[in-house]
C-alpha cells in the first residue's frame, strides 16, 4: 500500500478490532541492546505499567550506568542521569523535591548491588517513595563480561576465568531478600524474564512495585532475572534456559515483602507474584 | 524584625538562615566537623517551611541527592568540610556536565587526609580549579564573616540558577564557628524565589505533563558518545565559564596610597585587616585586596593595582591562591618575582593579628 503512511497502515480497518498496540510510553526507536537481551522485555513491562497506571506524564526516570545508561532514550518521560551506583540517592533528591512525581530507577546488578549498594539500601531503608527495577543478569554487560556481585558460583567471567569461587570472591548477593528485611521497603520481589509465564508474573509485580510508591507505602523493589546472551556466550534460547536451570535455583522467584497485602517472608512463606 | 536588630549566631548558623531566607527548599548532608551547625539548624528550619531535610548515609549520597533535587529546579544545597568535599567531587563533576545548579558549602578543615578540625584554606585548588574529573569549574564565593555567610547564600543560589552550575561557598573552621552579630535581612541584590523558578523553567525535571499535553520529555545528562558531541558540550561549558568572568567580586581596603597590598581571602583576610589597621596607625602604607569570588578570580582588579605596588599573598595553605595572583600579574611590565611575595600559615593553626605583623614588615623590606 504505497499510498498509505505507516500510521494509516497500522490503524484498524472498518470491522477490525485493535488487540495489540505500540506502547506510548516507549519511544519508537531502535535500542542499542544486543540481540536476545532481556532489557527490551523489561523496558516494555515498565512502559506498559506506567501507561496503565496513567502516570507517565508525572514520571521522572533516574538512569544508571552500565547497559542501562541509555534507558532514557527509550522512555517518553522526563529523565536524568545518575553517576554509577548513585541512582537511588539521585531519586531520593528528585522525589523529595517533587513529592507529586512518580520516580523510578532502572539499574543493573553492578550498578545497584556493587558500587551503589550503600545508596540503594539506605534509600530503601528510609522508605523513599521510589521504585527500583533491578536487572540481575549475573554479569557486567557494558564493560564486557566481568564478574558481578550476582555472578553465580562457578560462573566464568573475564575476571573469574576459572569460575567464581566462594573462598576468593564470595557468593552471589540476594538483593531482593536483603531489601525485604528493611523496614522502609513496601514491596520486594524477584521475577524472571525467561518464559511467557514468568514475564506475566513480572508484569504483575511491576505494577505493585509502582503502586506502593504511588500509594505512599514506601520503597518498591523488583529484581528481574535477565538474559545476557552476549556475555554468557550463548544464543538467546540457551540464555533463557540458563535462567531457568542455573539462576532460578540460586535466586528463588517470589514476593518477599508486600505491605499492600501484609504478606511477608518473615512469616516464612514465599508467595509467587 | 527591625533592620537595626542583629542576632548573635555562628557563621554556620548564618549559612542556614541565609539559605532558608534565600528560598532553600532541600538540604542533604552528612555530619562532619566543623560545619555541623548547618545541618542541625536546617533540620528544624526547613521542615517548618515545608522544605526537605535529609541526613544522608554519606557525602557521596548527599551530593547525589543534591543533584536530583537541583535537577528539579528546586533551590537545594549540601554542606561539608575537607574530606567530605573530596567524596562529593564525582557528583559536582556530573552536575557541571549536566548543567545542574547545586550549592555546596565547604567549611574547610585541615588536611590532607583526616587532618584536623582546625581552620585551613587547603581546599582552594579543589574548589577553584574544578576538583572533580573532566574540565569543570565551580563558581566559588569566599565569605569572611557571619554576616557574609548569611548574605552569600542569596548570591550562591542566584548564581547557581543563573548559570545552571555548581556554586561552592568556601569558608573555614573560623568562619563557620565564629559567633558574631548578623543582620537577618536579605541583601539588596537578592533575587526572589520566583526568579529562581523562572530560570529553571526551561530545563527542570517535573514530569512532562506539567508543561501541557503535547510537551516533549526532557533529559538532563553529561554523557555524549556520538563523534564530536562531547567536544560541542565542552565548547558550551567553556563559553559558560568565560561568561562567569562577569561575576568577579572583590574588596579593597586602604590600597590607595599603599606600597604593599596584602592579598587574602576568608578568615585570613579579616585577621590581616586587623594587622593592617595597626600598621597603618604606625604610618606603614599597607592595604588589603580581598577576593570575594575565587572563581572567577578578580585578576583584572588586581592588575589595576599593579603600578607602584607590591603584593603579599597570605593564605592558610602551602601556596595555592598565590598561583592565581602570579598568573594575574606575571608578564606585566616591571613585574619581577619579588613583586608577588607569599606567606603561608600552616593548616590547623590559629593565628592572630600579631602573628601576621612581622611577615608584612618583612615583605615590605624585601619588596623594595
Amino acid at each position: 500500500m504505497p499510498t498509505q503512511n505507516l500510521e494509516e497502515q497500522l490503524r484498524p480497518a472498518a470491522g477490525e478490532k485493535l488487540v495489540f498496540d505500540t506502547n506510548p510510553v516507549l519511544s519508537e526507536r531502535l535500542t542499542h541492546y544486543c540481540p536476545g537481551c532481556h532489557h527490551g522485555i523489561a523496558h516494555r513491562l515498565v512502559g506498559e505499567t506506567l501507561h496503565e497506571l496513567g502516570v507517565a506524564s508525572r514520571t521522572i526516570l533516574v538512569a544508571s550506568v552500565g547497559c542501562a545508561t541509555f534507558t532514557y532514550d527509550y522512555f517518553s518521560v522526563d529523565g536524568l542521569e545518575a553517576p554509577h551506583g548513585r541512582a537511588c540517592a539521585v531519586a531520593t533528591g528528585v522525589r523529595r523535591a517533587r513529592p507529586e512525581a512518580v520516580v523510578f530507577t532502572y539499574q543493573g546488578d553492578g550498578d545497584m548491588a556493587a558500587i551503589g549498594m550503600a545508596e540503594s539500601l539506605h534509600a530503601a531503608n528510609r522508605g523513599e517513595k521510589i521504585t527500583s527495577i533491578f536487572i540481575n543478569n549475573t554479569v557486567y554487560g557494558m564493560t564486557g563480561g566481568q564478574m558481578a556481585p550476582t555472578t553465580l558460583l562457578g560462573q566464568k567471567t573475564t575476571t573469574t576465568r576459572d569460575g567464581r569461587c566462594m573462598e576468593r570472591e564470595g557468593g552471589p548477593i540476594h538483593l531482593a531478600e536483603i531489601m525485604a528485611g528493611l523496614d522502609g521497603v513496601a514491596f520486594a520481589a524477584r521475577c524472571a524474564l525467561d518464559s511467557v509465564q514468568h514475564v506475566r508474573e513480572a508484569k504483575k509485580a511491576m505494577r505493585t512495585a509502582f503502586e506502593v510508591q504511588i500509594e505512599g507505602l514506601g520503597y518498591g523493589f523488583l529484581e528481574l532475572l535477565s538474559g545476557c546472551p552476549t556475555n554468557w556466550h550463548m544464543d538467546p534460547v540457551a540464555a533463557s534456559k540458563r535462567i531457568a536451570e542455573a539462576m532460578i535455583p540460586v535466586f528463588p522467584l517470589g514476593v518477599f515483602k508486600n505491605k499492600r497485602t501484609e504478606q511477608s517472608s518473615q512469616s516464612g512463606k514465599v508467595h509467587h507474584a | 524584625m527591625s533592620t537595626e536588630q542583629r542576632i548573635l549566631i555562628k557563621g554556620n548558623e548564618a549559612v542556614a538562615f541565609g539559605a532558608v531566607d534565600a528560598g532553600l527548599r532541600c538540604y542533604f548532608g552528612y555530619p562532619i566537623t566543623p560545619q555541623n551547625e548547618i545541618p542541625e539548624a536546617l533540620s528544624t528550619l526547613l521542615p517548618e517551611r515545608g522544605g526537605q531535610f535529609v541526613q544522608a548515609e554519606s557525602e557521596v549520597a548527599a551530593v547525589n541527592m543534591l543533584l536530583g533535587a537541583a535537577a528539579c529546579g528546586v533551590p537545594s544545597m549540601t554542606s561539608s568540610s575537607g574530606c567530605g568535599l573530596s567524596l562529593m567531587q564525582e557528583g559536582i563533576s556530573y552536575m557541571a556536565g549536566s548543567h545542574i545548579p547545586g550549592v555546596l558549602v565547604n567549611m574547610q578543615r585541615g588536611g590532607p587526609g583526616l587532618g584536623d578540625i582546625g581552620p585551613s584554606q587547603g581546599d582552594y585548588f579543589q574548589a577553584v580549579k574544578g576538583g572533580g574529573h573532566g574540565d569543570h569549574r565551580n563558581l566559588v564565593l569566599a565569605p569572611a564573616t557571619a554576616q557574609e555567610c548569611y548574605d552569600c547564600m542569596f548570591r550562591a543560589l542566584a548564581l547557581a540558577f543563573k548559570y545552571a552550575n555548581p556554586v561552592l561557598v568556601l569558608g573555614d573552621a573560623i568562619v563557620g564557628q565564629i559567633k558574631e552579630p548578623v543582620r537577618r535581612v536579605p541583601p539588596a541584590d537578592a533575587v526572589s524565589e520566583k526568579t529562581l523558578a523562572a530560570l529553571a523553567a526551561p530545563w527542570r525535571m517535573e514530569g512532562y505533563g506539567k508543561r501541557g499535553p503535547d510537551a516533549q520529555p526532557r533529559l538532563l545528562k553529561s554523557v555524549y558518545l556520538a563523534e564530536g558531541a562531547l567536544a560541542e558540550r565542552n565548547r558550551l561549558l567553556a563559553q559558560k565559564y568565560a561568561a562567569m568572568q562577569a561575576e568577579c567580586a572583590w574588596e579593597c581596603t586602604d590600597v590607595e596610597d599603599a606600597t604593599l597590598v596584602v592579598v587574602a581571602f576568608g578568615s585570613v583576610a579579616r585577621i590581616a585587616r586587623s594587622t593592617i589597621r595597626r600598621l597603618r596607625a604606625e604610618g606603614v602604607r599597607v592595604g588589603l585586596f580581598r577576593p570575594l569570588t575565587l572563581f572567577p578570580f578578580p585578576a583584572e582588579a588586581l592588575l589595576a593595582l599593579l603600578p607602584g605596588r607590591r603584593f603579599l599573598v597570605m593564605e592558610q595553605n602551602l601556596g595555592q591562591m598565590v598561583e592565581d595572583v602570579r598568573l594575574a600579574l606575571f608578564g606585566q611590565p616591571g613585574v619581577t618575582p619579588a613583586t608577588v611575595q607569599w606567606h603561608g600559615i600552616m593548616p590547623g593553626l590559629f593565628v592572630n593579628a600579631d602573628d601576621l605583623r612581622e611577615p608584612m614588615l618583612q615583605a615590605l623590606k624585601e619588596a623594595f
